[in-house]
């Protein structure tokens, strides 16, 4: 399932390719590709627990940067 | 109250407290204890977030990032007893950040107001009612009404109405066009004076509009080399400047013998905490993705598609630039360029049209258009030499060089183009030319991509002589003519052949091979087609050439834009790096000192994100 997600704060564009590494190895996750510019993560999920796996992805952005809100 | 309104304020009280206590040690004898209040105030005031973020990522097992640096650093300066150093690092490294954020928000805005094509809401027809919602909610059939100043939301057919639209945000024609009923309109023109009803022909997904935003949002997916570089380079630069800096603070005062000597320790702490704060690289990871980001949306502003930034990177470095010929360079049709002989224009033409008029050929119908039939001709066909035409007792013969001949009609031969003759019992009357229009701008854009020092070729499936004859005219360096597609896709691999990089210009309709094969595929005047669309690396919406030398330029712009960022940056950290190494900066003050390493910081990126900001804007005649 393809999903766009608006981030709201995103100040550090190192910090974005460091979230989108680490996102994109979170199971469940086919790819991920974050667009710093625009403020928005392109998510491309396996259909199963995505629930889960959309927690999953906000606390890895907390982790990169605390500051950082995802608009779900 | 907004996070950048919150920074600016505390960063002013912060200083504030500085500036008094200064005043206050250098005038009144201020007890130490009370000094270092102060200080440490002012400190937590400006530097509360950044201690708290070190101390969370240190929980996560997160050390070396810059929060981490700023804390280290800080902290060290309390400890050795330069207190207003450590308050005024601090307050001048917020500062920095503060400055970065709001150049990261300006240009953020400004890609915004590029990309703000798509209306919120729109009008419909239901039910006779004129309700408002939003432009997804509209299935097609439905009646939209555009009012004058409005942005048409979907693409679709006006029903009734009529105004000037301006397509300039679809296809950067600057010209208005002028539409009424039954004509097709592409969403994302905006209504200059009239209101229209237009019948809905697509969904809101499907419309032109969403799919320009969807390809320009996406470019950034596909990365361009310079981008994979700066992303592996800064994996790999923070930690070797983190252990060089380990090194610079602890083997120096070890080899030399020192390490009793604590001022001595001291001084290789702080190159070591100078070290550090060169070592983040944010100045080239914001600024090379924006760079090309604004180059994509300039171009994205003209009426050309980039589909990522490895396009418009490969687009700057392209030196052999292929066309197509008929629907590229030309227009297409087949119009009258001459008429033999001058005086007789009009007759030649209506003895042309009387033996043509049942004729569905393309150059039957430009004659048809210029000139009366007379319709009670007798018309024969003469395969594959022409026609013969029976009007009372005259009998005209229109076709080409051998029905004249084998007539007996001697007449005058002509090279340039297709040439259509017309006799009339037995006697050479004149003949008509017949050429696909060149189109009004071609010359200019290939003049353009010679001075930006592309060479150009002609790949043509047309004749020989029409071939060279356009070539000419264009004054294009090299062309091949009589190709099939297949041969083209040979053409084009010889073309590509050493270290030549290679674009080509087709109008997508049959060069799709042609357009996969060349390094950057450039498909034209792609409204509506989306079969060009998908197969083309960059689209043009126009099908104006000089849109090409107008990519090739906004693509060279970007990229230089990208390298001045990578080299400029690199070259002012390397040289603070070595300054603080050979102690130069120490002969400044420690805050002094401290100031050159943030500004080495901050200070580049906001200039590289300055600098970025340019990719956004193009000179409007290029």
């Amino acid at each position: 399932m393809k999903k766009t997600i608006a981030m709201q704060d995103l100040d550090c564009a190192n910090c974005a390719a460091k979230m989108e590494e680490k996102i994109s190895k979170i199971e469940g996750v086919r790819s991920c590709t974050i667009n710093f510019m625009l403020q928005r993560m392109t998510l491309d999920l396996y259909d199963e627990n995505i629930e889960e796996t959309l927690q999953k992805i906000q606390s890895a952005v907390k982790k990169v940067e605390p500051d950082c809100k995802l608009k779900i | 109250m907004s996070h950048t309104k919150k920074a600016f304020i505390r960063i002013c009280v912060a200083l504030g407290v500085v500036i008094i206590t200064l005043i206050l040690k250098y005038t009144v004898n201020l007890n130490i204890w009370i000094e270092l209040g102060l200080f440490a105030a002012a400190y937590l005031v400006a530097g509360y977030d950044v201690l708290w973020k070190a101390a969370t990522n240190i929980a996560h097992g997160k050390v070396f990032d810059e929060n981490f640096l700023m804390t280290i650093a800080t902290i060290g300066a309390f400890a050795i007893g330069e207190y207003a150093d450590a308050a005024a690092v601090m307050i001048l490294y917020q500062i920095g950040e503060l400055f970065q954020r709001y150049a990261v928000g300006k240009s953020r805005k400004s890609i915004a107001a590029l990309m703000d094509i798509r209306p919120e809401e729109v009008t419909v027809v239901r039910n006779g009612e004129k309700i408002t919602i939003h432009p997804s909610e509209i299935s097609v059939g439905e009646i939209v009404v555009v009012k004058a100043g409005d942005k048409i939301p979907l693409d679709g057919v006006v029903k009734s109405g009529e105004c000037n639209v301006d397509t300039s945000v679809i296809t950067g024609e600057s010209l208005p066009r002028h539409i009424t009923a039954g004509d097709n309109v592409i969403s994302g023109c905006i209504s200059l004076d009239g209101e229209l009803y237009i019948t809905a022909t697509g969904t809101y997904d499907d419309s032109t509009v969403s799919k320009i935003l969807d390809l320009v949002e996406n470019a950034s997916s596909q990365k361009a080399p310079a981008e994979n570089f700066i992303t592996k380079f800064s994996k790999y630069y923070t930690p070797i400047v983190v252990i060089l800096a380990l090194i610079v603070g602890i083997i120096p005062p070890l080899v030399t013998g020192n390490y009793t000597d604590w001022s001595y320790w001291n001084i290789w702490l702080k190159r070591a905490m100078m070290f550090l704060f060169v070592s983040c690289p944010c100045a080239l990871v914001i600024s090379v993705p924006m760079g090309f980001f604004g180059g994509i949306a300039a171009a994205g502003k003209r009426g050309i598609l980039v589909k990522g930034s490895n396009y418009l990177e490969l687009l700057a470095k392209v030196n052999t630039v292929a066309f197509d010929k008929t629907g590229t360079l030309t227009k297409g049709n087949f119009a009258i360029v001459d008429v033999f002989p001058p005086q007789n224009r009009q007759e030649v033409l209506q003895l042309a049209a009387t033996a043509e008029q049942h004729s569905n050929h393309p150059i039957a119908l430009s004659i048809a258009r210029e000139a009366n039939a007379d319709r009670s001709a007798e018309i024969t066909e003469i395969a594959g030499k022409g026609l013969q035409a029976k009007t009372g007792e005259d009998i005209i013969l229109c076709g080409n060089l051998q029905l004249m001949k084998d007539n007996g009609i001697s007449c005058p031969e002509t090279l340039d183009g297709t040439v259509v003759y017309i006799g009339k019992n037995g006697k050479f009357v004149g003949y008509i030319v017949i050429a696909d229009e060149i189109k009004p701008d071609a010359k200019e854009a290939i003049a353009e991509l010679h001075k930006l020092g592309c060479k150009t070729v002609m790949l043509s499936g047309d004749n020989d002589s029409t071939a060279k004859a356009v070539a000419k005219t264009l004054a294009i360096d090299d062309y091949r003519s009589e190709l099939l597609p297949q041969n083209k896709v040979t053409e084009l691999q010889v073309l590509k052949k050493g270290n030549n990089k290679v674009a080509f210009v087709g109008d997508g309709i049959n060069d799709a091979p042609v357009l996969a094969i060349a390094d950057v595929g450039i498909a034209m005047g792609a409204m509506g087609s989306d079969a060009a669309i998908e197969t083309a690396d960059v689209v043009l919406m126009r099908d104006n050439p000089t849109a090409i030398s107008t990519a090739k330029h906004i693509a060279k712009k970007t990229l230089n834009i990208v390298n001045e960022n990578i080299v400029v940056s690199l070259i002012i950290k390397l040289t603070v790096l070595l300054l603080t190494l050979f102690g130069v900066l120490d002969k400044l003050m420690f805050g002094l000192g401290m100031i050159v390493a943030i500004l080495a910081d901050v200070g580049v990126c906001v200039l590289a994100i300055l600098n970025s900001m340019r990719a956004m804007f193009v000179k409007k005649n290029i």
